[in-house]
Formats: structure tokens, C-alpha cells, sequence
């Protein structure tokens, strides 16, 4: 399961890192796209993985099967931000796109 | 600090979030209703601020622990107010009446939801100085960054959409960074309160430091590139000087939250420990670097705006220096420098708008740096309607003149003082009493030519703009325009006066920061108001 998890989590980074230094606006917001989920996938995973555990403490006393709910707190949190904001930057794409003619980063249409 | 007041610690945030919210709700087309509004709640915002100051600076200060939910302190949220918090409450707010004041002559009409923005953003800075908690952190950085989004967009044209574009993607992969170094710090101390982390991490075990302070390090990437540290930092002119000239004004206040934010984790996580000192390093040559890349920016700019971007890169680059210094006595002449540079900047930010519209085409064709960016006048906002200022090139040209004063750190205004503060107690005729090593030469040799070379490009400037004036067009300069950036330009002259006071206020501030166990003492001991139940979710 952690094997899994840490190759999704280097795949999508990697796959996201370079697709942000690419010169196309729509490879640039793939690739933050890609980054946001690795990053979730991350903080998911620094609370420990575990399966089909609750994140709640039981009555029945502490004995290690328990979920972190922290970081599933903090996962949602940064969904809804990282949602919002790739959406924000959507409309400023398409607007560069319609003011420039080009969907180049710099506005230039230099096209390779 | 008893009773009602202990609640105004909550005010800068909810003021604000208030305001914001009543603006939605008022039609777009009443724009004096929404003026008003903002007004009011930007008016209040500094009142407020400059009680909690007034609190802070008084004989007994630091009580201010907010248990937000009347939780206790490292399960729920908490507020923490302190000397330097409360300062720069105060400064925001300062800076927020100017530049809302200012666009209130034509800028606020020049999209939709300019007011709501603004104070969203406020609410995300207010919130960011007031937190005692990492993940609260973030979540109030993104309210100021998605609201930051939206004004520097205000007024759209092609060059603020793409200054925009690299805007928004270099900070969306710095809070991408801002969570994965949050992440590392929560797996490893188990804790996201700041006074908890600070209790934790001397005791940290060897091999959870390592990836702790991996953690931090990231974190810290984060807050470089918001502060604009070199190599972090080339978006920072563009996205500065293409903003709107009241957006940019209190953009000046957001390089140094990252400052701020960085001084504040450095000197309350990394005090004492193996960890002792984490990051000086870095922060010091950073620093340096930042510095002579904003001093070579300074000369270089042809445009007053990158002049203006540039030297907020060297104001970051002087602080992040004194920050990796860490001594007390540099440190307070530093939080010095950082109230007068942001009030200069951000005056200088919206005086650059009113000096250019004297200028003609003809003048435009030496800034080479605008032209490449295209039709420089694309976005000529219609005239407002008002009071026009009266002998506007004398009073134009006395407020370039301070702001030059400002920026150079010449005597006689308070950017002279702040320097010489820092100068002085560098080469040890301060507290330290021990002679300055290579490091720090070097560094106060960078300080003042930085200084020289801001004095040298702003009378180039200077000279083409008010003696050299072909056509001799006098600008058309409102009252509302020009008051604001007399009255921030006056808040330095205040500065001057009481200067005396200022590094006393400084002084205990910086005391109290070095000595993390005050904060750590006050957030573990703040206690929950009896008689309320927690689960109601009611903090009262």
C-alpha cells in the first residue's frame, strides 16, 4: 500500500513538474493540477496509512487502530482551496488567450 | 487587557470579513454606497488596530491569547497578538486607508468588486499577522493570495493579465510547497500550534528532526517567494508595477507578511535546540543576493514602476539579511526600517500614477522596458470627478523628493534613522560590543550602496520627469489622489518626530521574540472562559 501510494505520489509530481515549465498555459494548469493531487496524496499519507480504521477514538481504549483525522482535515481544506484557485486561474488563461491571440505563457506567439 | 477588549483581537479579522460580505450584496452600480461601506469598515479597521497597539504598547503587554471556539491551546485555534503583530496591524491598516482612499477618485469604478476584494484581502493579512497556528496560516494566506488574484487584475488589459498569469501560477506552486512543508512538520512534531511546535522541537528525536527541518525548509520556499528573496523573486517587479496604482500600494504590505511571517517562525521555532539557528544561513546570503539583484534592478529600470518593484526587493533583501543576523539590537532598527519602507513604497507606488500622466508619449519612448510590454496607454481610465489639487507639480515634486529621501535612507526622514539604527549596532557600537566579522561588512557595504543607487536612479528620474519636461503639461491631480500619499508620506515624518519612542517600541518587541517562552507560556496557559461548553461551538 505505502509502495503504491509513494510511486502515485512520484509520478504525479514528477509528471506535474515538468508540464509547468512547459510554455503553453493549459500544460502549465494541467501540470498544478497534477502537482495539487500528488500534494494531497501527501498529506494524506504523513498521517500514516491505514486502511478501514476510523478516524474517531473509540471508547473501548487506544490500541493503535486509529486514523490521524488531522490530516484528512487538512486534505479537505486544500481541495477546496486548490479547486478554487486552478478555477481562478482558468478564467485568467482564457482571458490571456483572448487578449494576446496566443495561449504562450509570455503572450508571445512564437510557435515551435 | 480584561472584558470587552480581549474580543478586539478577533476584530481585524471579522471587520473586514463583514464588510466583504455586505458589499456582495449591494448593486454594482451603487458606487457610493459600496465606497462608503468599505470606508467604514477600512476607518474601523485602523481604530481597532490602533487600540490593540495602544494595548501592546502599554506597561503590561502581551496577554493577547484568543481561544477562538473557547478551545484550549493546542487543540482548538488560536489568535496570539503581540508587539510585532499589533505593529504591523497597525501598518496594514495605515496602508489600506491610504489606498483606499486613493481609489476612491476612479480605480474602484474601473471593474466590479474592487471593495470586496480589498477587504478580503485585508481580512487574509489581518488574519495571517493574528494567527498562532500553521494550517490557519494557509488557509488565511490563500484568502489574501485569491483576493490578491483578483486586484491585480483589476482593470484588466493585456499587460495585468499576463503580469497576472505568472503571478498566479508562481503562487499557486508556492502554496503547493506551503502544504507539503506544513504536512512534514505535522507528521514529525505531531502539532500544527505554533507555541506547541515551539515547545516540541528541542526535544525532537535526531531522525524526525531531519525531515522536520526538511519540512521547514520547504515551508520557508513558500514565504521567500511571497517576500521576493532572490532567485525567487523576477516575478515581483512585473506583477508589482503592472498592478493598479492603488492595488500596488497595498501589495507593498504583502512582501512583508512573508517577511513577517518568516521573522516569526525563525525566532519562535529555531531559538535554542539542536535546530538553534536553522535557515541564518541561507537567509543571510538570500538576503544578500536579493539586495544586489534589487540594487542592480534600481539602476537598470527605465520605468518608474519597476523602480518602485525593484525597491521593495531591496527593502526584503535588507530584512531578510537582518533576519539571518538574528541579533536583537540589529533587528529592531530592521522592524524600523520595514514600517517606513513599506508606508515609502506603498506612497511611492501610488505617486508613480500621478506623476506619469504628466508625462507624454515622447517621454515614454526612454522607457524601453515599457514599450517592450506594448500599448503602454491601453488602459487610460476616464478623468474622475473632484477637488483638483492646487500647485501640483510643487507638491508632486516635494512628495517624489521625500519619497527619494525615503528610499536612499538620507537624512533628515526615517529612513536615515532606521538605517542608521541597523548600521550602528552592525558594527558593534550597538548592544553586540564585539567587532563585525567579513559577513557583515560586506553587508553594510551592500546597505548603503543599495542606498546610493536608489538616491541615483530617483534623481535621474526626478530630473526627466519635473526640470526636463518638453511639453510642460501640468497633470490633473485630485485631492483624494495626492491626500493619501501625504498622509502615508506623513506617518514617516511621524516616525522622525518620535523616533525615540519608535526603537523603544521596537526594542522591547524584538526583546520579547527572542525569548520564545513568553509566547509558548502565554498560549499554553491562556484558559478557556468558564461557564461556556465547548461543544456548543459558542466562544463568547
Amino acid at each position: 500500500m505505502e509502495i503504491i501510494l509513494s510511486i502515485a505520489i512520484g509520478v504525479m509530481t514528477s509528471c506535474g513538474v515538468w508540464l509547468i515549465l512547459r510554455p503553453r498555459t493549459y500544460q502549465v494548469i494541467i501540470g498544478l493540477s497534477l502537482l495539487s493531487y500528488a500534494v494531497n496524496l501527501f498529506i494524506f499519507g504523513v498521517g500514516g496509512v491505514k486502511t478501514n480504521v476510523p478516524p474517531i477514538l473509540s471508547e473501548g481504549g487506544v490500541d493503535g487502530v486509529l486514523a490521524d483525522p488531522v490530516p484528512q482535515a487538512l486534505v479537505l481544506t486544500a481541495i477546496v482551496i486548490g479547486f478554487a484557485t486552478t478555477a481562478l486561474f482558468l478564467v485568467v488563461l482564457l482571458a490571456s488567450r483572448g487578449l494576446t491571440g496566443t495561449d504562450h505563457v509570455d503572450g508571445r506567439g512564437d510557435k515551435r | 487587557m480584561n472584558g470587552w477588549s480581549h474580543h478586539l483581537i478577533v476584530a481585524p479579522i471579522l471587520i473586514p470579513l463583514a464588510a466583504a460580505a455586505i458589499l456582495l450584496f449591494i448593486d454594482e452600480r451603487q458606487r457610493v454606497a459600496k465606497a462608503m461601506v468599505s470606508l467604514a469598515s477600512t476607518l474601523l479597521l485602523i481604530t481597532v488596530a490602533f487600540i490593540l497597539f495602544r494595548i501592546e504598547s502599554g506597561p503590561n503587554g502581551y496577554e493577547g491569547v484568543y481561544l477562538l471556539g473557547n478551545w484550549a491551546a493546542p487543540f482548538g485555534v488560536v489568535l496570539v497578538l503581540d508587539g510585532l503583530s499589533a505593529l504591523m496591524l497597525l501598518l496594514t491598516a495605515s496602508v489600506a486607508v491610504a489606498a483606499l482612499v486613493y481609489s476612491l477618485a476612479r480605480w474602484h469604478a474601473m471593474g466590479s468588486h474592487f471593495h470586496s476584494m480589498f477587504q478580503l484581502l485585508l481580512m487574509g493579512v489581518n488574519g495571517a499577522f493574528l494567527t498562532g497556528d500553521l494550517f490557519n496560516l494557509f488557509v488565511f494566506f490563500e484568502v489574501m493570495l485569491a483576493a490578491s488574484y483578483g486586484l491585480l487584475l483589476h482593470g484588466s488589459g493585456q499587460l495585468r493579465v499576463k503580469a497576472g498569469l505568472h503571478y498566479i501560477a508562481v503562487n499557486l506552486a508556492a502554496a503547493l510547497l506551503f502544504l507539503i512543508g506544513v504536512s512534514l512538520i505535522y507528521g514529525t512534531a505531531g502539532t500544527l500550534n505554533m507555541a506547541d511546535l515551539a515547545a516540541r522541537i528541542p526535544e525532537m528525536e535526531a531522525d524526525r528532526r531531519m525531515l522536520m527541518e526538511a519540512g521547514a525548509g520547504v515551508l520557508g520556499i513558500a514565504f521567500l517567494i511571497k517576500a521576493g528573496m532572490w532567485p525567487l523573486c523576477f516575478w515581483l517587479p512585473t506583477a508589482y508595477s503592472a498592478a493598479a496604482a492603488p492595488v500596488a500600494g497595498i501589495f507593498a504590505i504583502l512582501s512583508k507578511l512573508g517577511i513577517y511571517i518568516i521573522l516569526r517562525l525563525t525566532t519562535l521555532l529555531f531559538d535554542s535546540g539542536p535546530s538553534a539557528g536553522f535557515g541564518s544561513t541561507v537567509l543571510l546570503y538570500g538576503g544578500m543576493a536579493t539586495l544586489i539583484f534589487g540594487t542592480i534592478g534600481v539602476l537598470a529600470s527605465q520605468a518608474l514602476g519597476r523602480l518602485a518593484g525593484f525597491s521593495v526587493l531591496i527593502s526584503s533583501g535588507t530584512l531578510l539579511m537582518v533576519i539571518g543576523i538574528n541579533d536583537g539590537a540589529v533587528s529592531s532598527g530592521a522592524l524600523l526600517y520595514l514600517v517606513s519602507s513599506t508606508l515609502t513604497i506603498s506612497a511611492f507606488f501610488m505617486l508613480i500614477e500621478l506623476v506619469e500622466r504628466s508625462q507624454d508619449a515622447g517621454a515614454n519612448v526612454l522607457a524601453v522596458t515599457m514599450e517592450a510590454y506594448g500599448d503602454a496607454d491601453e488602459d487610460e481610465p476616464e478623468e474622475g470627478d473632484g477637488v483638483t489639487m492646487p500647485g501640483t507639480l510643487a507638491i508632486l515634486g516635494t512628495c517624489f523628493a521625500m519619497c527619494g529621501l525615503l528610499l536612499s535612507g538620507l537624512p533628515p526622514l526615517s529612513g536615515f534613522i532606521a538605517k542608521f539604527a541597523m548600521l550602528s549596532a552592525m558594527m558593534g557600537t550597538g548592544a553586540i560590543g564585539v567587532p563585525p566579522t567579513v559577513a557583515v561588512w560586506v553587508l553594510i557595504v551592500l546597505v548603503i550602496l543599495s542606498g546610493v543607487a536608489a538616491l541615483i536612479s530617483m534623481t535621474r528620474v526626478g530630473i526627466r520627469t519635473f526640470w526636463t519636461s518638453l511639453e510642460g503639461t501640468v497633470p490633473r491631480v485630485l485631492v483624494i489622489e495626492i491626500v493619501p500619499v501625504m498622509f502615508l508620506l506623513g506617518l514617516t515624518l511621524l516616525l522622525t518626530v518620535q523616533a525615540n519612542s519608535a526603537i523603544q517600541y521596537m526594542d522591547t518587541t524584538i526583546r520579547t521574540l527572542n525569548t520564545p517562552s513568553i509566547y509558548i507560556d502565554a498560549v499554553r496557559n491562556a484558559t478557556i472562559v468558564p461557564g461556556v461548553d465547548s461543544d456548543a461551538g459558542e466562544g463568547n
